[in-house]
């Protein structure tokens, strides 16, 4: 591992994070829309004796859109640079593929969580009170999750030449993603092979993680449907798959 | 001392041969030009030598690295100028340049100051701080130039440098690249089909369809053509011929009413002729050889002929093979 090249790829895409204004501002717009409309619209429909309040239960599920959004887009940025050569530029320096691939997910990680942090800091405006410990509990979860994510969005790069498959990566993977991971609604509560879809994806893991530490204690169908230890596990563990199969897609082909 | 080694090189996409089992070395501190139309197979050889693709069969080494075996050896040993801008455009020239610095591991202590000659080397010190994306084209290739000097490789490739730059540019990038071997104490490794352009080299090979079709310097390349080219007028080009012939044994032919001839040494060859005609000649000229017309002895066409939807479908091919595999 080179943590020179590591520290240098990571600090080009916060340099360009924090360059490009506009995509701050519309990468938080997203969450908050369905946060404040898409929420407290559905939320006329769901009983209140539930236990948690519909506004409060999707919390951890938008803050989990936030990253995976971001994460993805991150990664995907992966192609823009295959696109505009500049990957090249990376590919023939005396870098080990697995430095690329830990800072490129490194990158997606410190830009998806400080949306996520934005995002969090909203908890007092839905009602729900946070002590300090729970709140560096869901950052940590947080950063893991995007680390994970980002990974998982440098294996989708490594398969897709030009910038057109964009569109497909985000109609045919990142929505549904969003909508099979427990964020808008329990997945206890989601049809049989719904629910198997949902148990293959990651992000549903560190969510129901983030349910843990946000709602301590709650049960039934608003609460977490995995336990914590099981959601770290899938965590950390898919996150070293994802690392692993990015490192040797990275190896040159031909 | 050969600095690059390149023996028995092949590379296939699926059923097309990129590059036909070549062999060539190149000894350090020199200037060593591929020449070839487009598609010939230059860039697929530079990227075979740069680590980025695999060939089907053959060896290749740089520095005493194998390309294959020691990928990371032969990296530290090169500097890569591609065919297309792989500058970060959203980036400053500094930005970049730091970016490299740090990605080759250079030491913290000296990165300031190599940053900095290298961008006075290439004249782009002032504009340091500009987005790349303000940048002309000429401004880009030398930014790169800098870029590709700053880990002090011992091999630096420029992968058809000039193309697409404005004449003016491309003289201005000439004037760098000449200058490099002696100041950077570094070997060139470039291709292009222009051929003007490779007359900078001290060896030359001729690559076409995949194969090393001529190998040599500019000038024994150019002797193979038979010498130069005289042409001249006279009164009377009938006897001007047959004296030409029993005195010098040299064949002139006529066209459009003007003799002319091949001759080893065309400069001393005029004057002699000049001495022996006396009065009958009217007018003469001298054409020196070309590496165009080495080409085009060679296979038969010139090297722009090339026709270009024939490049773009290999191209084109190629890209889809990789997608495939």
């Amino acid at each position: 591992m080179e943590f020179n090249a590591i520290y240098v790829i990571v600090a080009r895409e916060f340099k360009k994070f924090i360059r490009e204004r506009s995509r701050l501002f519309s990468a938080i717009a997203r969450p908050l829309l369905w946060l404040f409309i898409v929420g407290a619209g559905l939320s006329r429909l769901v009983p209140r004796e539930t236990g948690v309040p519909y506004t409060q239960f999707i919390f951890p599920g938008i803050i989990g859109m936030t990253i995976l959004f971001s994460s993805i887009f991150s990664s995907i940025s992966i192609i823009w640079d295959k696109e505009f050569g500049f990957m090249k530029e990376i590919l023939v320096a005396p870098v080990s593929r697995l430095s690329i691939v830990v800072g490129k997910a490194l990158s997606g990680t410190i830009v998806s969580t400080i949306q996520a942090v934005i995002i969090l800091a909203l908890f007092p405006v839905v009602g729900i009170k946070l002590g300090f410990l729970q709140i560096v509990g869901v950052i940590i979860i947080c950063a893991s999750v995007s680390f994970c994510i980002s990974s998982f969005g440098i294996v989708l790069a490594t398969f897709y030449e030009s910038y057109e498959s964009f569109s497909v990566i985000m109609n045919f993977i990142v929505m549904p993603m969003f909508f099979l991971s427990g964020a808008m609604y329990p997945v206890k509560l989601l049809p049989d092979i719904l629910q198997v879809v949902a148990k293959l994806n990651p992000l549903t893991y560190g969510i129901d993680a983030m349910k843990h530490v946000i709602f301590p204690g709650a049960t039934g169908s608003m609460g977490p449907d995995f336990s914590l230890t099981t959601s770290s596990l899938v965590i950390i563990c898919s996150s070293v798959v994802f690392v692993l199969i990015a490192g040797k897609a990275f190896e040159r082909k031909g | 001392m050969p600095i690059i080694k390149v023996e028995k090189l092949v590379k296939r996409f699926g059923n097309i041969t990129a590059v036909d089992d070549i062999s060539f070395e190149v000894e350090e501190g020199t200037i060593f030009g591929f020449l070839g139309p487009n598609g010939a197979g230059k860039t697929t050889t530079i990227n075979i030598l740069c680590t980025l693709l695999a060939p089907s069969s053959g060896r290749a080494s740089i520095a005493g690295h194998d390309c294959m075996e020691e990928a990371s050896g032969v990296r530290r040993a090169i500097g890569i100028v591609f065919q297309d801008t792989t500058l970060d455009k959203d980036l400053t020239a500094y930005e970049n340049l730091i970016f490299h610095a740090y990605l080759y591991d250079v030491p913290r202590s000296e990165m300031k100051k190599r940053v900095a000659d290298v961008l006075r080397f290439v004249d782009l010190y002032d504009r340091k701080d500009d987005l790349v994306k303000k940048f002309s084209g000429g401004m880009k290739r030398r930014l790169e130039v800098a870029r590709g000097l700053i880990h002090q490789p011992r091999v630096l490739f420029l992968d058809e440098p000039t193309l697409g730059l404005d004449p003016q540019s491309r003289s201005n990038l000439w004037e760098f690249i000449t200058k490099l071997p002696e100041m950077h104490n570094v070997t060139i490794f470039m291709t292009t089909h222009y051929m003007e352009e490779a007359e900078v080299c001290n060896t030359i090979a001729i690559i076409d369809n995949g194969k090393i079709i001529a190998m040599g310097t500019p000038d024994e390349l150019k002797k193979t053509i038979g010498g130069d080219v005289v042409y001249m007028t006279t009164t009377d080009n009938a006897t001007a011929k047959s004296e030409i012939k029993s005195l010098f044994n040299i064949d002139a032919s006529e066209k459009q009413n003007e003799l002319y001839m091949t001759c080893s040494r065309g400069d001393t060859c005029i004057p002699e002729i000049i001495r022996t005609l006396g009065d009958k000649v009217i007018s003469v000229r001298l054409q020196r050889p070309t590496l165009n017309d080495v080409f085009l002895k060679l296979t038969g066409k010139t090297i722009r002929q090339e026709d270009v939807s024939g490049e773009d479908t290999i191209r084109e091919s190629i890209r889809a093979y990789r997608r495939r595999h």
